[in-house]
């Protein structure tokens, strides 16, 4: 029963705090530590730093100047992803927001109602259900994704959005948090009062459940949608067509051309940059609303 | 959650029809492409005359040629020690930095503490493809800061992008790409730790570091055999990594990983039932392996909260 508790207790510090640890008055600063944070805060903003100042090179610049000069190109390498087969680089960009926004909508919707009715009701084969479910996390993707590309092939969907769409839907994990928080943060009891006052059971998931989950569920959606920007290997696989590529796809065939024709490395470098842009935003724009904590406290045990 | 008494047949199926939707999914998108797989396995094509019109190729069964074909493909094997070998990499140093940034979050007197635990995690919403092509910029003898380093005091710069340089390059993406997820999970678990565990401890005049060692990593072992396995899982899988890594480097083959080979055979190759029996044979690795080591550690944990 412990760890259906433990998500609503764990987010109630504030983020960054040491229980016990913040009263009295300030005490000498932990140095070493501290300073192997920072060097792996730096290692981790490494890439970043680099990718910030690359994308201002011109292509000459790109292998010429030190690793940490600005250059002078970066109008021109932003007109030129701009020209770049009339503008497809923005293409990709809104098919990764409509794979990821979409897709984690639809995930979330599924996660919630399953994991809902998992945690709530006793039913036959809801273990069994929730097992074979789970299961489905620890299978590789590569054992999914030929025949998925095999029998979407033979319905005449791959090479379209659903195709990238719809294996996502279903995430295993999503209705594992699902339940989770389902349990964690609906009482029995309001269900029951639902009941007595007549309402259905759709009305009750819809008015007592979903509010009371929401913590939760925008937890979900914030998961999915990060692993659906991510993802290459489904879209790899089922996209022939570049005009339904997502970011990381075309990105991946701009690199692969940019070998043949190093030009269009400053393209790569400058659309890199212009693709972790809205993810680091979405990042520090939600970390209020984002509990970490519920994320990883709710896969402990 | 048993308390609901269930009283009338709407109660008695609503919970299946909320459960409609990600099982009908779940049959349509995981069960079906896994028999799929197996059936396709277990089949091969047979050319008839000149293997023109419609008919020509006809699926007969193959029994377990596929997988025995699969089993004895060296290249297969070559790419499965790689990829161990990459792992043995990727997931000590991973999680090692993932404990050792959480202890660290968990240190009192520690500063710049919300900053360092955004930062290390922010890797995690960088895609694997961003990731690896950023890195293989730094990698690059004319771009690289390591390079300009070695360059300015007169040493040679390791090539990165083959040999065993690679594993370290390739190594090196995992770990900053995965380190602040896993240091979340782990930080998350030992924030849980009640106060009062180390209040004892401290009067006994224990120093941060005992109580580190002591009393915070035996409690967190449930996490790090959780991060442990998905990270072990996700190792086995790699492939948009190298794949990313290849047009930089003649290093990288298209068989580099095993995953790559399947896609290969799949997708370039054509034999998709090849391909399906090598899929079957890493899938079933991938669970034999992650459940050995998981017994391993849970009982290495067990002994370890023992004492």
């Amino acid at each position: 029963m412990s760890t259906l508790t433990t998500p609503a207790r764990k987010a109630a510090p504030a983020a960054g705090t040491t229980p016990g640890t913040s009263q009295g008055p300030p005490r000498r600063i932990a140095l070493l530590p501290t300073a192997v944070l920072v060097l792996g805060a730096l290692y981790c903003l490494l890439p970043v730093a680099w990718v910030l100042v690359a994308a201002t090179k011109s292509s000459t610049e790109l292998f010429s100047t030190f690793t940490f000069l600005p250059g002078s190109g970066f109008g021109e390498n932003l007109t030129d992803l701009n020209a770049y087969r009339d503008g497809i680089y923005w293409q990709w960009m809104a098919n990764s927001g409509l794979y990821a926004g979409l897709g984690a909508l639809l995930s979330t919707v599924v996660s919630a109602v399953s994991g809902y009715a998992l945690a709530i009701y006793r039913f036959p084969g809801r273990e069994a259900i929730f097992k074979v479910m789970l299961a489905g996390v620890l299978m590789p993707p590569v054992i999914l994704a030929i025949p998925q590309y095999l029998l979407l092939a033979k319905v005449g969907l791959t090479d379209t959005y659903l195709s990238v769409l719809l294996p996502l839907v279903l995430s295993p994990y999503g209705v594992y948090l699902g339940r989770i928080y389902a349990a964690a943060a609906i009482p029995a009891e309001l269900v029951e009062a639902g009941r007595m006052d007549g309402a259905g059971e759709w009305r009750i998931f819809l008015r007592i459940a979903v509010p009371m989950m929401s913590p939760g569920l925008v937890t979900i959606f914030l998961f999915q949608f990060v692993a659906i920007w991510n993802n290459f290997l489904l879209p790899f696989i089922m996209l022939g067509d570049d005009g339904k590529f997502p970011m990381t796809v075309g990105l991946f065939t701009l690199l692969k051309q940019g070998a043949g024709t190093p030009a269009l490395y400053t393209l790569v470098v400058t659309g890199a940059l212009l693709a972790i842009v809205p993810l680091i935003a979405l990042f520090l724009v939600i970390q209020r609303f984002w509990s970490l904590d519920l994320l990883s406290g709710a896969v402990k045990s | 959650m048993s308390r609901i008494h269930q009283r009338s047949y709407g109660v008695k199926a609503a919970p299946y029809g909320f459960l409609l939707p990600a099982v009908v999914l779940f049959a349509l998108f995981f069960a079906l492409p896994i028999g799929y797989a197996l059936w396709l396995s277990l089949h091969r094509v047979e050319v008839k005359g000149l293997g023109l019109g419609k008919g020509a190729r006809e699926e007969v069964w193959a029994g377990f040629s596929n997988y025995a074909a699969a089993l004895t493909d060296a290249e297969l094997g070559h790419g499965a020690l790689r990829v161990l070998g990459y792992g043995a990499i990727v997931v000590p140093v991973m999680l090692g930095l993932a404990l050792l940034f959480a202890l660290l979050l968990d240190t009192e007197r520690v500063r710049a503490r919300s900053f360092s635990r955004l930062t290390i995690f922010l890797p995690y919403a960088i895609p694997g493809v961003v990731a690896a092509l950023l890195w293989g910029f730094l990698y690059l003898p004319d771009v690289s800061p390591f390079h300009y380093a070695l360059d300015a005091m007169g040493l040679p710069g390791p090539d990165l992008l083959d040999g065993g340089g690679l594993f370290v390059a390739l190594a090196n993406i995992a770990v900053w790409g995965g380190t602040g997820f896993n240091m979340i999970v782990i930080y998350t678990s030992l924030r849980s730790i009640p106060a009062e565990v180390y209040e004892a401890a401290k009067l006994d005049g224990a120093t941060p570091l005992q109580i580190a060692l002591r009393i915070k990593i035996p409690m967190v072992a449930p996490s790090l055999v959780l991060t442990f396995f998905f990270s072990v899982i996700a190792t086995l899988q790699v492939f948009s990594e190298p794949t990313t890594l290849k047009p930089l480097t003649n290093g990288v083959s298209t068989t580099w990983s095993p995953l790559m080979k399947v896609y290969n055979d799949a997708f370039l190759g054509g034999n998709v039932y090849a391909a399906s029996a090598t899929a079957v044979v890493l899938a079933l690795a991938t669970f034999v392996l992650s459940f050995a080591l998981l017994r391993a550690s849970d009982s290495g944990s067990q002994q370890g909260g023992s004492r």
